[in-house]
C-alpha cells in the first residue's frame, strides 16, 4: 500500500488551476459552431444562403433574413465549417460565459437584443434562487438516454485533473441531498418517469443542467426524441457532443453563482 | 440473398446455424426486418476458409486474403405470419435477440423461454417484478435506473436472501433510443454520425464497422496511410476504455491512489485523441473511404507522447496486479466458464478471459491490421474478474505497441490520400470492427444512394446477457466488481 502512496506523488500536482488561472487545454477547446462575424449578414443573393441549411444533419442552421446557428442542435460534425469556412467557424474555448447558456434561445447565435433581455431575466432569477448554494454544492446525475460519452466526461470531473472537490462540489447518491441535477441524454420514453421522480425528490432551491446537445434538443435523434426540457425545467444549457469536462464544470459554476454569466455575443 | 440450395424457412435457418455453430463458427446476431413487403430474419455467423452456404457478407477490401468474414443467413417468413419457431431452444445465444425481435416486430418466437419486453418500454405490467427464485427470507433489491454515482441508466433486480445473489434480472429498456430505426432513409454520410453515437465510448469502432460495410458495397479500398490513422484511433479508444474499467475496479476496491492514477492516464489518452482530431472520442475521423483529415501533429510528436504514456500505464498496471488487497476482491469473482463463453460466443475481453478468443483484428483483419497483426494471445481460462482485468491490461499494452508500429510506419513524405472516392451503389454488406468491448457488426443495405436499412449490433448487447450467469457464489459486495469487469455500455446494449 505504501508503494501506491509514493506512486501518487510521481507526477506532482496534475490538477488544473482553473477557474483561478486560465487553462491552456480549456482555452484550446473547439466548441460548437458559430457564424463568422462579418458574414452573418444577409448575402446579396438570398437564394444562395437558403442552401446553407442543407449542410447541417440536425437542422441547426437557420436562414431567415440572416444565417443563424442553434448551438443547442449542433453536434460538432464540422460539415458546415469544412464546406463554407468563410461563413462558419468553431467557437473557441470550453469555458467562459459563452460556453453555457442560461436560456434556451441564448444558444441561437448571433442573438437578438430581445434574447439578451430574456437571458438577463433568466440569469437574475437563477442567481436569486441559488444565492444559498455558494459554499458547498451537491450534484446528482441522471442519464436520460445518452450515448454513454457524457457520463465519461462527468466522471472525469472526479478525477485528479479536474477534481471538483477542491471547489466544494460533491456527488451525492440521493436526490434528497442534491442541489444540482445534471441530466444527459436525448430524453427516452423509459427515463421520463424516473427523471421526473428524481427532480421531484430534490429539495428547493434546485438547479437543472442539461449536459450535451442530446439533452438540449435530442441531437441526431431529434426526429423522435427532443431532449429533456419537456420532463424537467432546465436552468443551464451546455452544448456539445459531448461537452468537454471543462464546459460541464463551467456550467456548474455558472449555475451555482460561482461564476457570473454575462450576455452572449 | 438466400440460402443456396435450401428453402429459406426459419427451420432451415435454425438447422444451418446449429450445424455451423457445432462446427466451430460463432453465432454473431439475429435480427428481423421488413424487407420487400415481408419480414425477413437475418442471422450472422462467422466464417473462415471456403464458403459454406449463405451469402458472403461484405468483407473490407484488402482483408479477404486473411480468410475470415461474417456470413449472413436469411429466412423469409410467410406473408402475414405472426409467429415463428424460436431459435433460442437450440441456440441459447439468441435469447435476447429474439426478445428484441418480439419488441420490434410483434412476432412471437414460439418456444422462447421468456417473451417479455427487453428494449421496448411496454406497459408497466409487462415489467412487473417477477420472482425467479423462491424461499424463506428472499427479497428483491431494485437497483436503478437512477443509480448512485455517475452511471448509465439501467435497472438491476437483485433477488437475494441477504448476501448471495441466486438470481439477477436486468432491464435495459430505459435507454432504448431506437438508433437502428433512425438510420433508415439517412444519407450515407449521416450514417457515420449516427454510428458514432450508437455507443459513444466506442465511437471509432462503430464508425469503422459502418464504414467497412459502406466500403464493401462500394468496393473501394482505403489508402494505407488512412488505414494507419484508423488503427491509431481505434487503439487509443481501446486503451481509454480499458483504463476506464481499471479505474472503476480500483474505485470499487477503495484504492484511492490507483483510481486517481488510472483516471489520470485515461484523461491523458483522451487528450492525445483530442490533439489528433479535436474531439476526445475520435469523432469525425472515420469516413467512408478513409479518414476526414490527417492529424495536424507530426507522427514523431505523437509517438513521444504515446511512449511516455505506455511506460506509466504499464508501471501502474503492474503495481495493481501485485496489490493483494485489490486482487483479493477480483480473484474468483464473477466467473464465466470457458464452456459457457464458447457456447455463447462471448466477445472481446470477456471471451478472451474465458479461453474463447475471436478477435476480429486477427480473425477477420481490416484496415492496417493485416500488416500489423496481433501476436497470438496467451490463452487465459480463469474467467473471473481478475483474468478479465489482466486481459484488458494486456490488450492495452498491445494497443500501445500497435500504435507505435502504425506511427513509425507512417509515410514521411509524398502524396497522402485521406479519403478514397466512395460512392456505394445499391447493395448490402456486413461490416465489422473490434471495439474495446468486442466485435461490432453493421448489416447495411443501401438503395438509391441512401440507407435503406441498417442494423448495428454492439458487443455490449451480445455480452451483457452473460451477466445473468456469473454470480455463482458471489455476494452483494462483489456486484460493482462484476459489473465493472464486464466494461459494457448500456447505450450500446439498448441502442
Amino acid at each position: 500500500m505504501s508503494i501506491w502512496a509514493l506512486r501518487g506523488l510521481r507526477d506532482g500536482i496534475v490538477t488544473t488551476r482553473w477557474p483561478r488561472r486560465p487553462d491552456e487545454y480549456a482555452d484550446s477547446w473547439r466548441g460548437p459552431v458559430t457564424v463568422t462575424p462579418d458574414t452573418g449578414l444577409p448575402a446579396a443573393d438570398g437564394a444562395d444562403d437558403a442552401w446553407l441549411e442543407t449542410l447541417c444533419p440536425t437542422g441547426a442552421i437557420e436562414v431567415i433574413d440572416r444565417v443563424r446557428i442553434d448551438q443547442g442542435r449542433c453536434i460538432l460534425c464540422g460539415r458546415c465549417v469544412s464546406a463554407r469556412p468563410d461563413r462558419f467557424t468553431w467557437s473557441a474555448g470550453a469555458t467562459g460565459p459563452a460556453a453555457a447558456a442560461a436560456a434556451r434561445q441564448a444558444l441561437v447565435v448571433p442573438g437578438e437584443p430581445e434574447t439578451d433581455e430574456a437571458v438577463a431575466v433568466a440569469r437574475a432569477a437563477l442567481a436569486a434562487r441559488t444565492a444559498a448554494l455558494r459554499r458547498s454544492v451537491h450534484l446528482r446525475h441522471v442519464d436520460a438516454g445518452s450515448d454513454g460519452s457524457e457520463e465519461w466526461e462527468i466522471q472525469a470531473l472526479l478525477g485528479p485533473v479536474y477534481d471538483i472537490h477542491r471547489l466544494g462540489v460533491f456527488f451525492t447518491a440521493s436526490p434528497r441531498h442534491a442541489d444540482v441535477l445534471l441530466v444527459t441524454g436525448a430524453g427516452t420514453i423509459g427515463m421520463t418517469g424516473p427523471l421526473r421522480t428524481t427532480y421531484d425528490g430534490m429539495p428547493d432551491p434546485k438547479v437543472v443542467i442539461a449536459v450535451g446537445t442530446d439533452a438540449i434538443s435530442g441531437g441526431l435523434l431529434s426526429d423522435r426524441l427532443s431532449g429533456i426540457a419537456e420532463a424537467v425545467p432546465v436552468d443551464v444549457w451546455v452544448p456539445g457532443s459531448p461537452p468537454s469536462p471543462f464546459a460541464i464544470l463551467n456550467a456548474l459554476l455558472i449555475a451555482t453563482g460561482k461564476l457570473t454569466p454575462v450576455a452572449r455575443r | 440473398m438466400t440460402l443456396t440450395g435450401t428453402e429459406p424457412t426459419v427451420e432451415a435457418l435454425r438447422d444451418a446455424l446449429k450445424s455451423r455453430v457445432a462446427r466451430g463458427d460463432r453465432f454473431a446476431g439475429l435480427f428481423a426486418a421488413r424487407r420487400d413487403g415481408g419480414i425477413t430474419l437475418s442471422a450472422h455467423v462467422t466464417a473462415k476458409g471456403e464458403g459454406s452456404g449463405g451469402t458472403r457478407g461484405g468483407s473490407p477490401p484488402g482483408a479477404e486474403t486473411a480468410g475470415g468474414w461474417i456470413d449472413t443467413l436469411e429466412a423469409r417468413l410467410p406473408p402475414g405470419a405472426s409467429c415463428y419457431p424460436a431459435l433460442t431452444p437450440v441456440l441459447g445465444a439468441a435469447f435476447w435477440y429474439e426478445r428484441v425481435i418480439h419488441d420490434e416486430t410483434g412476432l412471437i418466437p414460439e418456444g422462447h423461454p421468456r417473451i417479455a419486453p427487453l428494449i421496448a418500454a411496454g406497459r408497466p405490467e409487462d415489467h412487473a417484478p417477477r420472482r425467479h427464485v423462491a424461499g424463506y427470507g428472499l427479497f428483491t433489491i431494485p437497483h436503478g435506473p437512477v443509480r448512485s454515482g455517475v452511471f448509465e441508466s439501467m435497472e438491476y433486480l437483485v433477488e437475494t436472501p441477504g448476501e448471495a445473489i441466486p438470481h439477477l434480472n436486468m432491464r435495459i429498456f430505459y435507454k432504448h433510443r431506437a438508433v437502428a430505426a433512425r438510420f433508415a432513409g439517412a444519407s450515407v454520410g449521416d450514417g457515420v454520425l449516427l454510428a458514432e453515437r450508437a455507443e459513444g465510448i466506442a465511437s471509432v469502432a462503430h464508425a469503422l464497422a459502418y464504414c467497412h460495410a459502406v466500403e464493401a458495397i462500394a468496393g473501394c479500398a482505403v489508402a494505407r496511410e488512412a488505414a494507419l490513422i484508423r488503427v491509431v484511433h481505434a487503439e487509443l479508444e481501446r486503451i481509454a476504455n480499458h483504463l476506464d474499467v481499471a479505474l472503476r475496479l480500483a474505485d470499487a476496491a477503495g484504492l484511492a491512489v490507483a483510481t486517481a492514477r488510472f483516471a489520470l492516464h485515461k484523461e491523458r489518452v483522451m487528450r492525445v485523441v483530442s490533439g489528433l482530431c479535436g474531439t476526445r472520442f475520435g469523432r469525425g475521423v472515420v469516413v467512408p473511404g478513409g479518414i476526414s483529415a490527417f492529424p495536424a501533429q507530426d507522427p514523431g510528436q505523437i509517438l513521444a507522447a504515446i511512449t511516455r504514456l505506455e511506460k506509466e500505464v504499464a508501471a501502474d498496471a503492474e503495481l495493481a496486479m501485485g496489490t493483494s488487497s485489490f486482487l483479493d476482491r477480483l480473484r474468483g469473482t464473477g466467473p464465466l466458464t470457458p464452456a459457457r463463453a464458447r457456447e455463447h460466443g462471448a466477445l472481446g475481453p470477456i471471451g478472451k478471459a474465458s479461453g474463447f478468443a475471436d478477435d476480429a483484428r486477427s480473425a477477420r483483419p481490416y484496415d492496417a491490421y493485416p500488416q500489423h497483426g496481433l501476436e497470438p494471445y496467451r490463452e487465459q481460462t480463469g474467467g473471473d474478474a481478475m483474468t478479465r482485468l489482466r486481459v484488458r491490461f494486456e490488450e492495452a499494452a498491445r494497443a500501445f505497441s500497435l500504435i507505435r508500429r502504425a506511427l513509425s510506419d507512417f509515410p514521411e513524405r509524398g502524396q497522402l490520400t485521406p479519403q478514397a472516392p466512395c460512392d456505394p451503389p445499391d447493395g448490402r454488406a456486413t461490416g465489422w470492427a473490434e471495439a474495446p468491448q468486442g466485435e461490432v457488426l453493421y448489416d447495411l443495405t443501401i438503395k438509391d444512394g441512401r440507407i435503406a436499412h441498417c442494423q448495428p449490433r454492439s458487443a455490449s448487447f451480445h455480452n451483457l446477457v452473460l451477466m445473468h450467469e456469473v454470480f455463482a457464489g458471489d455476494i452483494l459486495t462483489d456486484f460493482p466488481f462484476i459489473e465493472a469487469s464486464f466494461g459494457l455500455s448500456v447505450a450500446g446494449a439498448a441502442l
